[in-house]
């Protein structure tokens, strides 16, 4: 019984990551209909520039935190920008393209120049060591991150339900002409949205930086489960994905303690099973 | 019109001339170098292997003896499937005469099975299951860098006689995984140990925290890693974050490569103990050959085992078409000629190739070194000890191989 304690809360761990970045993915679809399918390469740039600042600025984990996400999403505008605006009204099919295309183009770029078996990069010193709970060993790093994370998926999903700005935001998916005619800026705003989902995938690579090597494919490996709980939870659905975010990842880590070799499938099984009963996902809305 | 008749007879005579030379001595040979060339095992094996089998080529010098070989380079994905379609085609349409490293034991055992039915000559560097020259082994292959066998009883024996009887196993769910715990369970229970537990964790495994919660409550003093590259790192990494190594469990990083280390850090490595057949500071001509090899490379790297036993098979696949003058094409007659032939190189030293197929030479006991010893970029290894190849490798007596058998 204990031992499943400890498995809870290690899938929970790993839900924080499932949730960052299916939480990024549903805003990015939910406000620009776009399938971001360079989420996972955002990812790994999000926990590459941590490296870098540590390494060539001597900048720490806690600045790479904000900073990180900030450098990665203004180069997440400037794709939205140059690239991903022309897409607005086609078919979905363009935008997974473009940005698959995307993805495969940064990884492979960075895979040229660092290899793909990663760069070390330390937990800091203040989130070093573990606490023991009596039934596991709790590493105090992985109990920062799924509090960390938390605390960041409520309040994104705080500020697009709940504010002012969130309410526009919503508008201008309905109906992008008429909050135009209110005389709101909408290109400006699904840009900075899209800053804002890529953001959240670059925060979630410096969050797992520590704990996983920083590598050019740590992205390509996760995205394929992401978008399984995007489409578990519903596309588009902010909550809903963050907690299918958290649900996943518990359930992946009672996997692997009862039957390790089925864990990583049992995310895709999950959604086969939800797509037969609710093919608008569990708490989706329909298309 | 006269003119055109002659220059068309002159052609002629020149073409046959030509074509008869190449019926005597056919000196076309094609290397296909293929590997993981963007996954887990890309660093330790992909670009640089196939950089490693050209500057083997360079090296010989057989080129200013008449020889042209050719280099092509292919991605396995760590898909047998996608392995055997790619040796199928190199074979039938590319007429490749060679396939060299391959690492995955999953997808180094089905091209073992192509290289064999299409009579090529394959030369593994990269892959780890003993099967290759056990109970599957072929008159085609040769196996040169390392095997689970050398690997279970150099680590594994030295854990095991240091006091590690007590093991809880972390195993990559494939054919290389179960291999290693196979041939270190053996060693473990030969020499008076218990294995008390396991768990298989599916290839490319981002996180190992539930599988370590699971070594950790098992009580085990040793928690044998028998997975590699981007799995070990993972594993080790996260076991330290786990405190594993300080609640008094000891890890055994059966297979651990250079390239492996350096994503580590030496922080979280330092002390690991593991073994090797080739570390590139081992003596000028290791250092020599590094140094080019370094220079070659996009990001620097210094060469793995497995990119240095591609170069020194390759060589020795060479040396054996050199004296058989020509025709290289007929893979067990290649095969037979490399057998025949004691291997020495700059890299792996003095040695040889069994009947069955197995490369021996010495292999190394390694402990990585503290953050403080350490004085360049790739300075990684301190050297423990040394074991003589006809005590690392499977021997004769040992070996299911049906090639023995005459």
């Amino acid at each position: 019984m204990q031992a499943l304690y400890a498995q809870l809360l290690v899938g929970l761990i790993n839900g924080s990551f499932y949730a960052l970045l299916s939480l990024g993915l549903a805003v990015i679809f939910g406000m620009l209909n776009i399938i971001n399918f360079a989420h996972g390469a955002l990812y790994m740039m999000g926990a590459f520039v941590a490296y870098f600042l540590l390494n060539l600025g001597g900048i720490s984990y806690w600045w790479a935190l904000l900073l990180a996400p900030i450098i990665v999403g203004i180069f997440g505008m400037i794709l939205e920008r140059t690239m991903l605006k022309f897409l607005a009204g086609l078919d979905h099919l363009y935008g997974l393209l473009l940005t698959f295309g995307i993805a495969l183009i940064v990884q492979g770029v960075f895979q040229n120049y660092f290899g793909s078996s990663g760069l070390p990069y330390s937990i800091p010193d203040q989130l070093k060591g573990g606490v023991n709970l009596g039934f596991m060993f709790l590493p105090i790093y992985r109990a920062w991150v799924v509090i960390f994370s938390l605390v960041v998926c409520i309040a994104t999903w705080f500020l697009i339900e709940k504010t002012r700005l969130g309410a526009y935001l919503r508008a201008a998916t309905e109906n992008p002409t008429l909050v135009r005619a209110f005389g709101v800026n909408v290109p400006r705003m699904i840009t900075l949205t899209y800053g804002l989902g890529v953001g959240l995938a670059a925060l979630a690579g410096v969050l797992s930086a520590p704990i996983n090597q920083v590598r050019p494919l740590m992205g390509a490996d996760l995205i394929i489960v992401v978008f399984a709980v995007v489409v578990i939870g519903g596309m588009g659905s902010i909550m809903g994905s963050i907690i299918t975010g958290f649900a996943l990842g518990v359930i992946e880590g009672l996997t692997k303690y009862f039957y390790p070799e089925a864990s990583n499938t049992v995310v895709f099984v999950l959604m086969v099973l939800v797509l037969l009963v609710k093919p608008t996902g569990l708490t989706g809305r329909a298309a | 019109m006269k003119k055109s008749i002659a220059s068309l007879l002159l052609g002629t005579a020149l073409a046959v001339t030509t074509a008869g030379a190449a019926f005597a001595q056919d000196k076309t040979v094609k290397i296909g170098a293929l590997s993981d060339q963007s996954g887990l095992y890309a660093d330790l094996g992909g670009p640089g292997s196939t950089l490693a089998a050209q500057m083997a080529v360079e090296d010989s010098g057989l080129a200013a003896k008449g020889w042209k070989i050719d280099i092509i380079s292919g991605d396995h994905q760590n898909k047998p499937d996608i392995g055997t379609a790619i040796a199928r085609q190199w074979f039938d349409v590319d007429k490749v005469d060679i396939i060299v490293d391959v690492p995955n034991s999953g997808v180094a055992l089905a091209v073992n099975n192509v290289v064999k039915e299409k009579n090529g000559v394959y030369i593994n560097s990269g892959a780890a299951t003993s099967d290759l020259t056990n109970a599957q082994c072929s008159p085609n292959t040769v196996h040169w860098t390392y095997d689970t066998y050398m690997l279970a009883h150099t680590t594994g024996q030295a854990l095991v006689k240091a006091g590690g009887d007590t093991w809880f196993f972390l195993t990559a769910d494939y054919a290389f995984g179960a291999a290693l715990e196979r041939d270190t369970t053996a060693v473990i229970t030969a020499n008076g140990g218990k294995v008390v537990g396991g768990v298989k964790h599916p290839l490319n495994t981002p996180d190992f925290s539930s599988f370590l919660l699971q070594a950790q409550a098992s009580k085990a003093k040793i928690i044998g890693l028998a997975n590699a590259g981007g799995d070990t790192t993972n594993t080790i990494k996260q076991a330290a974050e786990f405190g594993i190594v300080k609640g008094g469990q000891k890890l055994a990083a059966l297979l651990l490569f250079l390239t492996d280390v350096k994503a580590i850090g030496l922080e979280t490595a330092q002390g690991l103990n593991f073994t090797e057949t080739f570390y590139w500071d081992m003596n000028d001509q290791t250092r020599a050959f590094s140094k080019k090899f370094s220079e070659k490379m996009k990001n620097g790297a210094m060469p793995t085992m497995v990119q240095a036993g591609v170069y020194a098979g390759v060589r020795h696949y060479l040396k054996a078409l050199d004296a058989l003058g020509g025709n290289p094409h007929d893979g067990v007659k290649v095969v037979e000629k490399m057998k025949s032939m004691p291997t020495e190189d700059e890299l792996f030293g003095k040695g040889e190739i069994q009947p069955n197929g197995r490369t021996i030479h010495n292999a190394y006991l390694f402990e990585v070194k503290k953050p403080s010893e350490s004085k360049g970029p790739w300075d990684f290894y301190k050297l423990v000890g040394t074991v003589p190849g006809d005590q690392a490798f499977t021997p004769l007596s040992e070996s299911k191989c049906a090639l023995l058998k005459k």
